[in-house]
Order: structure tokens, then C-alpha cells, then sequence
């Protein structure tokens, strides 16, 4: 069952297009990595799934409900599907990090005091920060603000989250255990991921299928072994972070060239 | 050759289309205000449900104040008096002393001299934190949570700010009164019954109704000119400073221009 739906989706900001057709569809339970050099617009697409941006031509459909539109009366019902994880965590500063992950919960849920304590303190174990509930953002490091970060994300019990480079300025283990985390979240509460990075490491860890955007379009779609595989210029650019383009791939006879784009889903060449 | 003519009608261009380009942000952004003015008066009813918010709010903005309200206006009081009691040497009877500060304060300067404080305090304090909070990204966090901004941060700002500034407004109507009485005894030799008989003669409480109607409306455009600014905030540091300083000015500015508005209405 498709979850997530992207049709056509177009966005300029002033003068800038940044998404100029983004086809996109994240199949229940799968986490899906969106991948691309920065400023090409990955973020920008999770903003779109989130309805924080409105999209200037094409639409995003949550689970069935279209949540692009800008008559969506039922924005807040489709949000409480989703949760997302920010860049830099995006914690509430002025409380602490009991507050945090209690804040939604108490207005959301109306549960006694008692149980929104329970799930706090059992949401921060899962996220491995048992006993932090007292402690304010500012005395948490980076890794343990992006843990709290989706501690406050599964609070809510989300069907979809959306993770935005959740490993970006995390020294190497942190990140990995980000990356356990991700796949954790996946397992225990089957939930659908989309994660935004540039991460190879990352990607390759958690994905099921890793779509790259360029240029505001996805030129590639598939499994890390395809993308791998794939003999589009710009996807071997950027997953062996080469300044130049140094493999220009060329197929000897058109019908090795279909062959190859059928076996591996690929879209889009670069011009041979 | 060909460049030399062409590049006055680029430049002319150029200077038109910026000219165009700035009229048309400035319907943008009111464009944007009166929608987020929508959005407050649309969810307005939730206040409520959000109680603890505001009770929050006016203990930071409002009672958090009182020092330096009531500093400022027992100084305003006194210094109106000595201005008023040096116009009237020789001309007016010092009678009309107790009356004309007394007028004077309630409906001018305690409303206004008040606002411009707070809006530096309030204005200021609002603009930094929703600002921060924006380029933070911690508004789209609370909007990821299902949790609308407007009913959580800006009405009860707003709410706050309106009810705060009037209640402030009263405390210094009273102090500025006092700080007056203090200085035309003490220093200008005018006797305490003739200055309290000055302040009961002609005295309107229409006048007072007037001033407080004021800092209602001037605690709003604070708190909404605070709140617009911090939450159209862009860029980082740099950006919550100019959304600070943008929010505290065009506050000021709008603060002269509503009291000339008001008090044409009422009086």
C-alpha cells in the first residue's frame, strides 16, 4: 500500500526552482533515503509531506488525503500521522526534556499525569537517555538532542516519520547509533521512514530503497545495490563524492541501454 | 559605442523595477500581517483551553514589568510637574497645577510614555524569542506535533500584552499622580490641599476610561508587531536582531499614530 504519494511537485523560491517534478512513491513500512548534494532540495520535499509548504504546482497525498492543498481542513488530523526529526532537533528550549516529549502528549492524548510520566520515561529509554527528564536542551550534546529529538517524534505514535539528515555533525559512532535507531524504530514500530541525507554511510545502512534527487528531479530510484550499480553519471558523482564527473558510463547498442534501464529502474541517463 | 546609450535605460531599468519590487513587498507583508491578524481572531475562542499559557505570559511580560514601569512614570509625574509649574509661574493660579497633571497623565502620558517602555520591553522581548524560535526551527516542530503556533504563542501573547499594558497603565496613572504630588510640595512650594483640590477639579473619568482604552489597543499592537516580526524572522542571528529592532520601532511608530487615532475617536 502506498503511504506517501508525490505527483508533478514544483517549488521555486524567488527566482530559484528548486523542485521541478518530483515523482515519488513510499510504499507502508519501507524506509525510503532521499539522497542529493545540498541546496538541491531534499528538505524541502519532507516540508511538502509535512504540509509546512505549499507546493506551487503538482501534490502530496498522506495516506490517501491530499495534504498539499491549501483548503485541507483536516491539516493537523493528517500531521498527527506523521513525526519529524530535525536537522538540529528543533527541541523547545525554554523546557525540559521531560516537557518536551510531554507537551503534545498532554494536549493531544488527555491522559492523567501519571501515564503521560510513564510513556516520557518509557520513550526515553527506547531512545537509550533513561533519567534525562529534568535536564534542559542546553546541557544535552548534539547526538543526545537528536535522540531526544525522536523520543518527543515517537511520543505521538506516528505512522510516517521523516528524518532530515539525522546524522549530519555527529562524529562516526553517534551517527551510527542514529542509524540503529532509524532501523530500530522501523522494527519495533513499523513505521514508514523517509530519511533526507548525504550520508553514503547512512544511506546504504537503513535504507529499503534509495531515491536521488537532481536538479529538482529524482533521477534515480531503487535499492543500494542498483544505485551502485547504476551507470548515470551524476549517481556515481555523488555516491563516491567526486568533484568531476569522472564516470561517463556509454552503452554499446540501444538495446543493451534498455536492458540496463529495465533491470535497474533507472529514469534517467546522462547524455551519453 | 552601443553600450554607452543602452546602459542609462538598464540603469532606469533597474531602478524601476526595485522601486516596483519594494511596493509590492509592502502589500506583501501587510498582506501577511492582516492574515496572521485573521488567524488570531479565528482561533481567539481557544484561549480558554490555553489559560495557563497567558497566566504564563503575563508574569513575564506584564508583572516582571512593574519596576520599571513604575520607576519611569513616578519621574514622568514629577517632571511634569515642574514643566507645568514653570509655564504657569505669574499666569495660571497653581490650583490648575493638580488638574493639568492630573489630565495630562491619564490621558496622555501614562498611556503612551508606558507603551514606548514596553515596547522596548515587551515588543523586544517577544520579537527575540519568536524570532529564535523560528530560525530554529522549533515553530515548524510545534506545527510537526500537530501543535498550532497561533493558539499556543501568539494569542496568549497578544491576550497578555493587552491586559498587562492596561493594568500597568493603572499603576502608572497612580504613581506619575504621586511622584507629581511629591515634587509640588516638596519642591516647588505648592501646598498638598491645593494640589489634590486641583486634581479633583474638572476631573473626568471618561478620561481615564480614554487612557486605558489607549494601552489595551497600544498592549495589542506591542505584542502583535513583537509577534509578526519574530515569526517572519530569517536568517539567524542577524535576522532575530533586525526582527527585534523592526518590531520595537514600527511598534513606537504605530504607538504615536493609534493614540492620535484613539483619541480622535473618543474625544
Amino acid at each position: 500500500m502506498v503511504m506517501i504519494k508525490m505527483e508533478h511537485l514544483k517549488r521555486h523560491f524567488k527566482k530559484l526552482e528548486v523542485l521541478r517534478d518530483v515523482n515519488l512513491e513510499i510504499e507502508q513500512g519501507e524506509t525510503m533515503v532521499i539522497i542529493g548534494r545540498s541546496g538541491q532540495g531534499k528538505s524541502v520535499i519532507l516540508k511538502h509531506i509535512m504540509g509546512l509548504l505549499m507546493p506551487d504546482g503538482g501534490r502530496v497525498i498522506v495516506d490517501g488525503q491530499e495534504i498539499s492543498s491549501p483548503r485541507q481542513v483536516n491539516l493537523y488530523e493528517i500531521r498527527k500521522k506523521l513525526g519529524m526529526l530535525f536537522q538540529g532537533a528543533a527541541l523547545f528550549d525554554s523546557m525540559p526534556v521531560g516537557e518536551n516529549l510531554a507537551f503534545a502528549l498532554r494536549e493531544h492524548r488527555h491522559l492523567p499525569e501519571s501515564e503521560i510520566k510513564k510513556i516520557v520515561a518509557e520513550k526515553l529509554e527506547m531512545v537509550g537517555l533513561r533519567g534525562i527528564e529534568n535536564k534542559m536542551p542546553s546541557e544535552l550534546s548534539g547526538g543526545m538532542k537528536k535522540r531526544v529529538g525522536l523520543a518527543r517524534v515517537i511520543a505521538m505514535n506516528p505512522e510516517v516519520i521523516l528524518y532530515d539528515e539525522p546524522t549530519t555533525g555527529l562524529d562516526p559512532i553517534t551517527a551510527d547509533t542514529i542509524n540503529d535507531l532509524i532501523i530500530d524504530m522501523k522494527q519495533k514500530l513499523n513505521v514508514t521512514s523517509i530519511v533526507v541525507t548525504h550520508d553514503m554511510v547512512s544511506a546504504y545502512k537503513v535504507c529499503d530503497r534509495i531515491a536521488m534527487l537532481h536538479e529538482g528531479v529524482i533521477i534515480f530510484k531503487g535499492t543500494a545495490n542498483e544505485l551502485k550499480a547504476s551507470r548515470d553519471a551524476r549517481v556515481q558523482q555523488f555516491i563516491r563524492g567526486q568533484r568531476k564527473l569522472m564516470y561517463e558510463g556509454t552503452f554499446a547498442t540501444d538495446e543493451e541501454r534498455v536492458q540496463y534501464t529495465q533491470k535497474f529502474n533507472i529514469t534517467d541517463f546522462a547524455e551519453q | 559605442m552601443s553600450e554607452l546609450i543602452t546602459r542609462p535605460f538598464i540603469s532606469v531599468g533597474k531602478l524601476f523595477f526595485s522601486a516596483v519590487d519594494l511596493f509590492v513587498g509592502a502589500f506583501a507583508r501587510a498582506g501577511t500581517l492582516y492574515a496572521l491578524m485573521g488567524r488570531i481572531g479565528s482561533r481567539a475562542p481557544t484561549i480558554v483551553k490555553t489559560m495557563v499559557f497567558t497566566k504564563e505570559q503575563m508574569m513575564s511580560l506584564g508583572v516582571a514589568s512593574l519596576p520599571l514601569v513604575l520607576v519611569t512614570s513616578c519621574f514622568t509625574g514629577g517632571v511634569a510637574v515642574s514643566q507645568a509649574a514653570y509655564m504657569f509661574s505669574n499666569i495660571v493660579p497653581m490650583t490648575y497645577l493638580g488638574t493639568a497633571v492630573c489630565k495630562a497623565t491619564v490621558m496622555e502620558l501614562a498611556p503612551v510614555l508606558t507603551a514606548l517602555v514596553m515596547a522596548g520591553r515587551m515588543g523586544a522581548s517577544i520579537a527575540a524569542e519568536l524570532g529564535s524560535m523560528k530560525t530554529n526551527e522549533q515553530i515548524e516542530a510545534m506545527e510537526c506535533l500537530a501543535l498550532d503556533p497561533i493558539r499556543y504563542l501568539i494569542i496568549p501573547r497578544v491576550v497578555a500584552g493587552m491586559v498587562m499594558l492596561l493594568a500597568l497603565t493603572v499603576f502608572a496613572d497612580l504613581i506619575a499622580i504621586l511622584g507629581g504630588w511629591f515634587v509640588a510640595v516638596f519642591f516647588i512650594d505648592v501646598s498638598s490641599f491645593t494640589f489634590t483640590n486641583g486634581l479633583r477639579l474638572f476631573f473626568e473619568p471618561k478620561d481615564v476610561f480614554a487612557g486605558l482604552l489607549k494601552s489595551s489597543v497600544f498592549g495589542g499592537i506591542i505584542t502583535l508587531m513583537g509577534c509578526y516580526h519574530g515569526l517572519t524572522a530569517e536568517g539567524g542571528a542577524e535576522g532575530v536582531g533586525k526582527a527585534t529592532m523592526t518590531a520595537v520601532v514600527s511598534s513606537a511608530v504605530l504607538i504615536l499614530i493609534f493614540d492620535f487615532i484613539v483619541a480622535a475617536l473618543i474625544f
